[in-house]
């Protein structure tokens, strides 16, 4: 079967940098995949690559057979990347519930004329787009607070907001930078479970970046290590960890 | 031998205007605001020397001190009443429409002292200039002395940001408040000390147009502060290089405009060169780029 | 079924702060127009009423840019001034062609709203690529080069049609019976005055109508999306470039409506500094910032006092604008200096309301 993502020698350089190196990476379905690496190895800046922030000079993204090498955000989106932030991109001035709906933007129509005359495409969409919206927030535990501002959330709420929120664009895989950064053990732990939930749930493609070592070692079943922009290493996430290199360069030591 | 003559009133007025653009650079790079009662500075400096000259009697010398002593002391003041407050406002619109309100403020203040006549301002330079070309062509005394004196300003400030403690404390604090802040600097006083010299600068700059051009009312100081504003983004908004450049080229294009299309459209065009500069380099000729980290 | 009860119940309160807006512009105006039938206020008050009307559609639509779309625009006027002269350039040529004075200034308004709107287009597009205090000062450019280049418009209308000249009234080369309707920095005269204190407060609702919906819709919530954060809304798949156009687009058009307004209130029509320039463009911007960046009826009563407070301090006489300025200074650094705000919250239980009522 073919991998959902196909990634070949992608890189990019900033000024004389070298930020990123014939990055390979190829994804299955409903995988798990997990992206670790020391800090500034470049992590980030792949997510940056794969969602288009910034256009790879080096090598080719497939997504489920479509080339979207270089292409913008905005057309990544619609083909089926959605993404989280290492620190929390909210619409902060808007309700929960309209993060979400922003989310579901490119999933439901009607015209600027229908929008301002109140006409009947507004109220039918508007009702799908409220309903579709709850059930997502009620997925994250957050239906009760749909009329809340996104920013008087809680920190482990907004985090689950921004990946309800990636997740209305109705991707095929979904990015999430760092989703435990920042939470205790305990929220930690519950953050695993919704993970592996949205998997199941939506039968979802995931790629995390993570330093938490036991969420990594938890719940991805495979992992490539990032150092210096280049693959360290790839594979099952056992025996990527047991690699003496590996141990090297990102554990210390 | 027209043309050289429009160029060089060009420079001279453009010598103007980046006087007034090195004072609004410098405060939008501190204090990150577009001081829009920068350019009533510049009006109320021309008064202060044009009363002591006429009321007080004082030499024009002594006028120019007077003025740029009176500048400095508004801009500290009004910076401390009515921005400081403002420095931590949820939104930087605060403070420009407070800045606003201080801009009416001088402008209805001296229309109650000064009136809303227009008042002939007698040159402070009496040099009446050079003959060049056999009488050809003639350049006035306050033309060349505003060229000069603008230089000495822009070499006098360069040094003194590049060189001197204050100045180094005001690059840090145009980088990042906070950390100036904790290296011990002292933030309140350095942001005073801008607004300080920023205003002895329009100071400057009043008293050499209204030489220039002598006639002074309460609202002289609005649209040659727009101008001058307008020459910082063009020059590249926070660079005291950027401000000279953008100063001495808007200058030139509105007298060349002025002389060759019209007069009416040399304000037009003026502000048609400013859009054309920032589609092709955003952020002005010297401008930083700054890139959003994602 | 909670949730769906608490949904309604959130319409419900968003619907109801929108026809408590409506309500209070109806009632306004029901009051104004009986007090002015009854004769109980001065004919100089009466003679503000349309320019109110006036600033308080400029003001709504300068929120949809700076309050909706998070950007500062300065040239808010030069859109005004375009609708006004196109109007009134209209209704001067067709005032004897078209007797019917509300139908000629139906069509007159709908030629403003378009015209603002294409000038909104036609800058909107390099002016939008453009961040923070740089789009600023290009739109203050644009607002300039439009009040100026109308400054050297000529033209004339004779036997052999239209005539047109940058010069002077000689170069449009017309035959003797041949009318100037465009005259330079003498502007156009002689426009019908159409504008009433109705007709005024009717395109006030179109216009809350307007922006109040947009902002409760899909379109709305893209465009605050990208104010609260573009990086966000791009990887959710906002089309950035689309939706500022619209917004700035749909304000230029707006601002048009009351250009058309004010061409037809007055009898000669020329665009100088305090009328189309940068000066009203800050005006209108007080307006948005002292009735809360974003809130609506807030904007909507900023342009309401702050109209009436020089009128009200013309006892004053000299001093009046003095005050005025002051006035400013005091009410911006009360509602947003920290400390203030601070103290707000310590000692006035209002103070928290208020700021609930903002967003």
């Amino acid at each position: 079967m073919a991998a959902l993502l196909d990634v070949k020698n992608l890189g990019i350089s900033f000024g004389g940098l070298r930020a990123v190196n014939g990055f390979d990476i190829s994804i299955e379905k409903e995988q798990l995949y997990g992206l670790i690496g020391p800090n500034g190895a470049g992590k980030t800046t792949v997510f940056n690559l794969l969602t288009g922030v910034y256009k790879p000079d080096a090598g080719k993204v497939i997504l489920d057979g479509q080339d979207i090498t270089g292409k913008k955000t905005i057309d990544i989106s619609k083909a089926g990347i959605a993404r989280t932030f290492q620190n929390i991109r909210l619409f902060s001035k808007l309700s929960v519930l309209d993060n979400v709906k922003v989310g579901l933007h490119n999933k439901h129509h009607y015209s600027t004329i229908e929008g301002i005359l109140r006409l009947h495409g507004y109220r039918k969409v508007e009702k799908e787009m409220n309903e579709q919206a709850m059930e997502l927030l009620k997925v994250f535990d957050l239906a009760d607070h749909a009329d809340y501002l996104a920013s008087n959330l809680p920190y482990g709420q907004q985090r689950r907001l921004e990946i309800a929120r990636a997740l209305a664009t109705e991707p095929k895989l979904l990015l999430l930078d760092e989703p435990a950064a920042g939470m205790n053990p305990n929220e930690t732990g519950e953050l695993m479970e919704m993970i592996q939930f949205v998997r199941e749930k939506f039968h979802m493609t995931i790629l995390l970046i993570e330093h938490d070592m036991k969420l990594v070692s938890g719940i991805c079943e495979k992992l490539t290590v990032l150092n210096f922009g280049e693959v360290l290493a790839q594979g099952d996430t056992a025996s990527v960890l047991n690699d003496p290199q590996v141990i090297t360069a990102y554990l210390g030591e | 031998m027209s043309f050289i003559s429009y160029l060089i009133n060009g420079l001279s007025l453009g010598s103007v205007y980046a006087i007034i653009a090195l004072g609004y650079t410098m405060v939008y790079g501190i204090a990150k605001m577009l001081n829009f009662a920068h350019g009533d500075i510049i009006m109320v400096g021309a008064y202060i020397a044009l009363m002591s000259m006429t009321q007080a009697g004082l030499p024009p010398f002594a006028a120019v001190l007077a003025a740029v002593v009176g500048c400095t002391v508004l801009g500290v003041l009004i910076e401390r009443i009515a921005y400081k407050p403002l420095r931590n406002a949820s939104s930087s619109l605060a403070v420009l429409i407070t800045a606003i309100g201080v801009s009416y403020l001088l402008q209805n203040l001296a229309l109650l002292i000064f009136g809303a006549n227009t008042q002939t301002f007698s040159s402070v330079i009496e040099w009446k200039g050079v003959t060049l070309a056999d009488g050809a062509m003639s350049i006035s005394g306050v033309t060349i002395v505003t060229i000069v004196v603008c230089i000495i300003i822009m070499a006098v400030l360069v040094t003194f940001v590049q060189k001197s403690k204050p100045g180094q404390a005001m690059r840090a604090v145009s980088e990042d408040k906070g950390a100036a802040q904790l290296m011990g600097i002292n933030v309140n006083g350095t942001i005073a000390l801008t607004f300080a010299i920023g205003s002895a600068l329009a100071a400057v700059a009043g008293v050499l147009l209204c030489s220039a051009y002598p006639s002074l009312t309460p609202y002289t100081g609005a649209m040659p502060g727009i101008k001058a504003f307008v020459a910082a983004v063009f020059g590249g908004i926070g660079s005291i290089q950027g401000a000279f450049i953008g100063g001495l080229l808007l200058g030139i294009i509105e007298i060349l405009g002025r002389a060759y299309i019209s007069s009416q459209m040399a304000d037009a065009l003026v502000f048609a060169v400013l859009i054309i500069v920032l589609l092709v380099k955003p952020t002005g000729i010297l401008g930083k780029q700054i890139q959003e980290k994602v | 079924m909670r949730d769906r009860m608490k949904k309604i119940k959130n319409m419900n309160k968003n619907t109801k702060s929108n026809l408590i807006t409506y309500g209070i512009v109806i009632v306004a105006f029901l009051v104004m127009q009986t007090l002015i039938s009854t004769g109980s206020i001065s004919s100089l008050l009466e003679g503000l009423m349309v320019p109110l009307c006036i600033y308080i559609i400029l003001a709504v639509s300068l929120n949809l840019v700076v309050g909706i779309l998070g950007e500062l625009s300065l040239g808010h006027a030069g859109f005004m001034c375009a609708g006004a002269f196109s109007s009134a350039f209209f209704s001067k040529c067709m005032k004897d062609v078209i007797e019917n004075g509300t139908l000629r200034f139906i069509l007159a308004l709908l030629i403003g709203i378009a015209v603002a709107a294409v000038f909104g287009i036609i800058i909107g597009i390099p002016v939008l690529r453009l961040k923070g205090d740089y789009l600023a000062i290009v739109t203050l450019a644009f607002g300039e080069i439009i009040k100026n280049l109308v400054n050297v418009v000529f033209i004339g209308k004779d036997a052999n049609g239209f005539h047109f000249s940058t010069k002077d009234v000689m170069d449009l080369n017309m035959e003797l019976d041949g009318e100037v309707i465009v005259n330079g920095p003498q502007g156009i005269t002689g426009t019908p005055q159409d504008s009433t204190f109705f007709i005024g407060v009717v395109l006030i609702l179109i216009t809350l109508f307007i922006v109040i919906n947009l902002v409760n819709s899909r379109d709305g919530r893209a465009i605050m999306a990208i104010r609260d954060n573009r990086i966000a809304a791009e990887s959710v798949g906002i089309n950035i470039t689309k939706y500022k156009l619209m917004a700035f687009t749909i304000s230029a058009a707006l601002a048009g409506g009351a250009g058309v307004l004010y061409a037809h209130n007055l009898s000669t029509l020329t665009a100088n500094t305090n009328n189309f320039g940068y000066n009203m463009s800050i005006n209108i911007l007080v307006f948005v910032v002292l009735g809360g960046i974003g809130n609506i009826r807030g904007s909507m009563i900023a342009a309401v006092i702050l109209t009436l407070l020089p009128e009200m301090l013309r006892g004053l006489s000299d001093y009046r604008m003095l005050i005025y300025a002051i006035v400013l200074i005091l009410m911006m650094l009360f509602n947003w200096a920290p400390k203030s705000i601070e103290w707000r919250e310590k000692y006035l239980s209002f103070g928290k309301k208020k700021k609930e009522a903002v967003k």
